[in-house]
């Protein structure tokens, strides 16, 4: 294995752990912003949706389906098969993991 | 046929099942070899696909406080104990994706199998080895034993057999199927304990909905015994901001200082079941979560005047569900019981064999003993630690939920910034990550125990600060670590 396929596997893994915490920071601001910005203050002049209030609506039930299709764009499109080990064997070679990656999508 | 008769069929059943699976297990283990043997019994050959994986990263996550600790609180505090719980949702994508491919297939060209393995190859020290050995054993085994007590608790409460009748049917089951069909064993009851929780959930959110006359119903019960219950802060500002917010540290980084759960990014197949795992797990915990949380919360609208909140769930269990559903969901909660204590039970045994008495005894060199002999002290090591922590729960100490916690934080603070800096930081080195345990682990005992006036704010976010500071200082006070591990951990070839 040459030292340009090595780097490449790791600078990809670094940029997805990036994303990762992009995705982290997103559902905190959301869930915050939804959470204590429409929650706070008198709850009886809070607005319900399907009786339940506002700000829990949004920020809990709707917040996390929303950071799962988010998710599931992020590694759609974002993310890379890479061959986990160093010994290349036939099912894993860097062809495979390329055919695999351009099909991804159709399996979720 | 009576109703405790009843209530307990489906748990049997369900029992029995998790021996059928680790019995197929240990066929499915084929290799010969003691450090095939050892692979095999201690990560399953990393032979994950993306749907197991999630489901096992949850299962080792989840646990008593998910079902009856958790929905206990929020039957006190309201929505906003769920508010606070929906902060777990990232944990599966955050621990798979931070931790990433790179400790993955770093994890395979160090035949890392465990955690300290991980460790000890970045490291090559000793006493970063035996330090978190020796934590990981403190640590486990209180939680592992708060576990067993919070199961057997429940137990008696839903079907009304004696305490110990539910520790020895599910304390006995999850040791002989964790010591007899190792990792692969406990990855695939996981799986299947996975499923059955977010049956269980539904099942009682339902019932729970049902019975309080719809959601709109619900909460305006809710608003009229406390309007606090609907708010974001709870009940006479109980759950305080700082509070909250420094949970989304102690539960959301804290989950990459756990060892049960981050030893299962080493054992996936490929990337793709990474990929798939990532957005499965966080659909799935998202949902577990939610409705357990709210189950509790909206509890409170059907039996308000309970005397305390651990009894939320176990009564509501009674109140609304037939002896068979109620049978169903109990095996909710114990699926999560015994999926934490089956992967803890394992990392322990892992800990003594093959961190400690192979690497110690036999200078790292498993084939010096016969195949035969390693496989008998894998099985013995897993059957004897699970029988010590079942004895001490037969006599229980009183403190389910803060053991617990306890236990947490003190594994965050030994465990998180050795994974972490050692896989992004080229400088970092031993003297740090034993700078970061000792100063960590003394940090977070201290202020546990002082409680020194913090705003709300929880013991875990300075532990979190002194350790990293004491990682840093130490690591540069230390020399700098070797150019082949560098060359290892960064990929870059000599």
């Amino acid at each position: 294995m040459t030292k340009q396929t090595q780097d490449w596997r790791f600078a990809q893994a670094n940029k997805e752990a990036l994303f990762a915490l992009g995705a982290y920071a997103l559902y905190f601001i959301w869930w915050f912003v939804f959470g204590y910005g429409m929650g706070e203050g008198d709850p009886e002049q809070y607005t319900y949706v399907f009786g339940i209030p506002e700000w829990f609506f949004y920020s809990c039930i709707v917040g996390y389906p929303v950071i799962t299709l988010l998710l599931w764009a992020i590694v759609r499109f974002f993310f890379k098969e890479v061959p986990l080990d160093d010994a290349e064997d036939e099912s894993e070679s860097p062809n495979n993991a390329a055919v695999a990656c351009g099909e991804g999508g159709k399996h979720e | 046929m009576s109703n405790a008769l009843v209530t307990i069929i489906p748990v049997v059943l369900y029992l029995a099942l998790s021996f059928a699976v680790a019995l197929w297990a240990r066929n499915k283990a084929v290799s010969k070899s003691s450090q095939g043997f050892m692979e095999d019994y201690f990560i399953g050959g990393r032979s994950m696909g993306g749907f197991v994986l999630a489901m096992t990263i949850i299962a080792s996550y989840t646990s008593a406080s998910s079902f009856v600790g958790g929905p206990g609180v929020a039957y006190r505090y309201g929505l906003s104990w769920v508010f606070l719980a929906m902060i777990q949702v990232p944990t599966t994508f955050l621990t798979l994706g931070v931790l990433g491919k790179r400790f993955a297939i770093i994890a395979r060209k160090t035949n890392s199998l465990t955690i300290t393995d991980f460790l000890r190859a970045r490291y090559k020290s000793d006493a970063v080895v035996i330090l978190c050995s020796v934590f990981l054993l403190v640590f486990f085994m209180a939680a592992m034993l708060a576990q067993f007590i919070g199961g057997a608790r429940l137990f008696q409460a839903v079907t009304g057999y004696p305490y110990i009748v539910g520790l020895v049917l599910f304390g006995i089951t999850v040791v002989l199927y964790t010591a007899v069909g190792g990792f692969r064993a406990v990855v695939i009851t996981d799986a299947i304990q996975g499923i059955i929780m977010v049956v269980a959930v539904v099942v009682i959110l339902l019932a729970i909905i049902n019975a309080g006359g719809g959601m709109e119903q619900c909460i305006t019960t809710l608003k009229n015994i406390d309007p606090g219950l609907i708010t974001p802060t709870g009940p006479q500002n109980k759950v305080p901001q700082p509070f909250t917010l420094s949970l989304w540290v102690l539960v959301g980084l804290g989950i990459l200082g756990l060892p049960q759960t981050t030893q299962r990014c080493m054992g996936y197949k490929n990337s793709r079941a990474m990929h798939d795992a990532m957005i499965i797990g966080t659909l799935i915990i998202g949902f577990i979560i939610l409705c357990a949380h709210l189950s509790g919360a909206l509890g409170r609208a059907i039996l308000p005047e309970l005397p305390a909140g651990d009894l939320a769930m176990p009564s509501l269990i009674m109140e609304l569900l037939s002896p068979f559903w109620a049978g169903v969901f109990i095996a909710g909660p114990l699926a999560a019981i015994m999926s934490t204590v089956d992967s803890m039970l394992l990392l322990v045994s892992a800990a003594i064999i093959k961190d400690l008495y192979v690497h110690y005894k036999l200078k790292g060199d498993a084939s010096q003993m016969p195949s035969v002999s390693i496989q008998r002290m894998s099985l013995m090591s897993t059957a004897v630690i699970g029988l010590l922590v079942f004895i001490a729960a037969i006599q229980p100490p009183d403190l389910l939920v803060w053991i617990n916690l306890f236990a947490f934080g003190g594994l965050e603070a030994v465990f998180l910034w050795p994974i972490i800096m050692g896989l992004y930081w080229k400088r970092a080195n031993a003297t740090g990550a034993v700078a970061s345990i000792v100063f960590g682990v003394a940090a977070f005992l201290t202020i546990s125990i002082m409680k020194p006036a913090m705003g709300g704010v929880h013991a875990i976010v300075p532990t979190t600060l002194i350790s990293l500071c004491a990682f840093v200082a130490g690591s540069y006070a230390g020399r700098t670590p070797d150019k082949h591990i560098v060359a290892l951990f960064w990929g870059e070839q000599q």
